[in-house]
């Protein structure tokens, strides 16, 4: 006898905690290491097509343009798709196609562009007059990147690794769905599957818990390194 | 020094070839104040950033203190505009850093130990009047305190050479006084060579010794700043140093005289000018003590500081029924070495 009404979302004595527990762990350290390598991808590309924009050298704008295509195609692949697509790959890169490390590649690739292209916003929001008159003190291009751009946009920096951290937390529910492990994996096979609610609404609950506390974490940070 | 020669710099724009700058030759001797003034668009900017290599010259070389910035590149760039402050409009300070912090920013790109770096930085918050200020952030700063900070920093590596690419023109006329006095200070005490470029007057006026007048990215006329004023010859000058001196009444003179001339029609419109020390000096009741049988109308008057002295201008009424007692007067006034200029009724 299988119970699907409204009171089925709050027969919490059918919820596995201890499951639950590492389910909420999995999602946590999907999203962390992801973003950690998201972060400094994102931002290298971001840098690199932030320098390679309005050059007139022929070399320079051939590799803005191989970069953005590159950040275009991977920002334009819906999540499901790219995780299929990328199986192969996952398979050499972490020697299995199962498990939250398995989802790793594939969370990275698809947010390291969008990251990209908030990095390249942010930089471009500095003023101009601020980077003019680094040069003109004689710093060089090193010195105004870790002296300039990456304090003079930190608040922006920080809110898109929310936003992106976000989404990827999103993104982690999909993969968990077609074997990640994860909070994902538990509403789809324990809770949906099994017909099991309670499962199904922890799961979101839990979710939008994390959610909630990236953004909280985010918007304090900002606040705290925003002198303007 | 500073030394421009034949430099040009053309632009290639969608309409054509653009010249931005037009042989210009410049000498700017060492410890001056040189202004360059034009309006917008007249090269300015380009000509400043000529000077710490932002911009190349297309042809024609720039020199400072005996290298060949123009012909710089890289490393041997970057160590030369240590040597080149540069203050802004806009003050581009970071606002991520404290007043202290922006101060010590070009200390850092020189490899500045930070003891150091410290130490120097507080000296020149004194320097530009800035103690107790020292950890604000940017934004808890008034405009004039911000270009205050722009100043400390240009100064922190001890430069040869000031750039000042219209430090005043985003501040209020009390606050462009007081940044104003503050360079001057700064280039007596230092013995600076300043480089200053404006589209005001008053800033020419007020702390420069010598003037460059650029129009259309050609230096039309260039000297000492009062003689400049004295006798500008270019209709540009001439505009330039009426929105100085005649402090937007010209019209109301004109208008004056029409009417003294129809109320008097035996008196003789005068315009005196006086500079230097003609200026501090009782001409005008001299005169009349000399000559008593004449009457003096006062139609208007100003009088104006420069670095180089005062400059004065003054039209005035003789009146007298005796046509030998006037060119008496005239003739005295000029044995003062005041110039005279008679206004005829036209």
């Amino acid at each position: 006898m299988v119970d699907t009404g409204i009171g089925s979302y709050f027969k919490f004595s059918n919820v596995d905690w201890p499951s639950m527990g590492i389910a909420t762990w999995e999602t946590v350290w999907m999203t962390v290491v992801s973003i950690i390598v998201v972060a400094i991808l994102g931002f290298l590309l971001g840098l690199l097509l932030f320098e390679t924009t309005n050059s007139d050298a022929f070399l320079i704008k051939a590799l803005n343009w191989i970069v953005s295509a590159f950040v275009n195609i991977f920002r334009s692949i819906p999540f499901i798709i790219l995780i299929v697509l990328l199986l192969p790959a996952t398979q050499i890169i972490m020697g299995t196609i199962i498990g939250a490390k398995a989802a790793l590649p594939s969370l990275i690739i698809s947010a390291a562009p969008f990251y990209a292209r908030l990095v390249e916003i942010a930089f471009h929001e500095i003023d101009h007059g601020v980077l003019e008159a680094s040069e003109a003190m004689g710093a060089t291009k090193a010195q105004i990147i870790f002296k300039v751009l990456l304090p003079e946009s930190l608040p922006a920096l920080v809110s898109g690794i929310t936003v992106t951290a976000i989404s990827l937390i999103g993104y982690t529910a999909m993969a968990g769905a077609i074997g990640a492990g994860g909070l994902g994996n538990t509403a789809y096979l324990d809770g949906f599957q099994a017909n099991n609610n309670a499962v199904t609404l922890t799961a979101t609950v839990i979710i939008v818990i994390i959610v909630f506390a990236f953004q909280l974490i985010g918007d304090f940070a900002v606040k705290r390194i925003d002198k303007r | 020094m500073i030394e421009f020669k034949d430099v040009s710099k053309t632009f290639d724009a969608k309409v054509g070839t653009v010249h931005a700058v037009k042989d210009v030759n410049l000498v700017i001797p060492d410890g001056k104040i040189y202004g360059i003034v034009g309006y917008s668009g007249a090269g300015k900017s380009t000509i400043i950033r000529m000077l710490n290599g932002l911009e190349s010259p297309t042809t024609g070389s720039v020199t400072v203190n005996g290298s060949e910035i123009s012909a710089l590149k890289g490393k041997e760039l970057r160590d030369q505009r240590l040597k080149i402050g540069m203050i802004f409009q806009h003050f581009n300070l970071l606002w991520s850093r404290t007043v202290l912090e922006n101060i010590e920013f070009p200390l850092e790109i020189a490899k500045v130990p930070k003891a150091q770096r410290k130490e120097k930085a507080m000296k020149l918050v004194e320097l530009v009047g800035l103690s107790g200020r020292e950890n604000a952030y940017p934004s808890e700063l008034s405009g004039g305190q911000k270009q205050r900070v722009g100043i400390a920093r240009a100064l922190s590596n001890d430069p040869e050479i000031l750039l000042s690419d219209e430090a005043t023109s985003a501040l209020d006329p009390q606050t462009t006084d007081e940044v104003l006095d503050l360079l001057l200070d700064i280039n007596k005490q230092l013995n600076l060579t300043v480089v200053v470029i404006t589209h005001e007057m008053h800033v020419i006026r007020k702390i420069c010794d010598h003037v460059a007048v650029l129009d259309s990215g050609e230096i039309v006329e260039q000297g000492p700043v009062l003689d400049v004023f004295k006798n500008p010859q270019q209709t540009i000058t001439k505009r330039f140093v009426n929105q100085e001196t005649d402090s937007g009444s010209a019209g109301d003179t004109n208008t004056a005289v029409e009417e003294l001339l129809k109320k008097y029609p035996q008196g003789k419109i005068v315009k005196l000018t006086f500079h230097g020390e003609q200026a501090s000096l009782p001409i005008v009741s001299e005169t009349l003590r000399q000559f008593d049988d004449v009457d003096l109308n006062i139609i208007e008057g100003n009088i104006h500081q420069t670095q180089d002295g005062a400059l004065g201008s003054l039209y005035i009424q003789l009146l007298s029924d005796n046509q030998q007692s006037i060119d008496g007067t005239l003739s005295y006034l000029q044995t003062l070495r005041v110039e005279t200029e008679v206004i005829e009724r036209g």
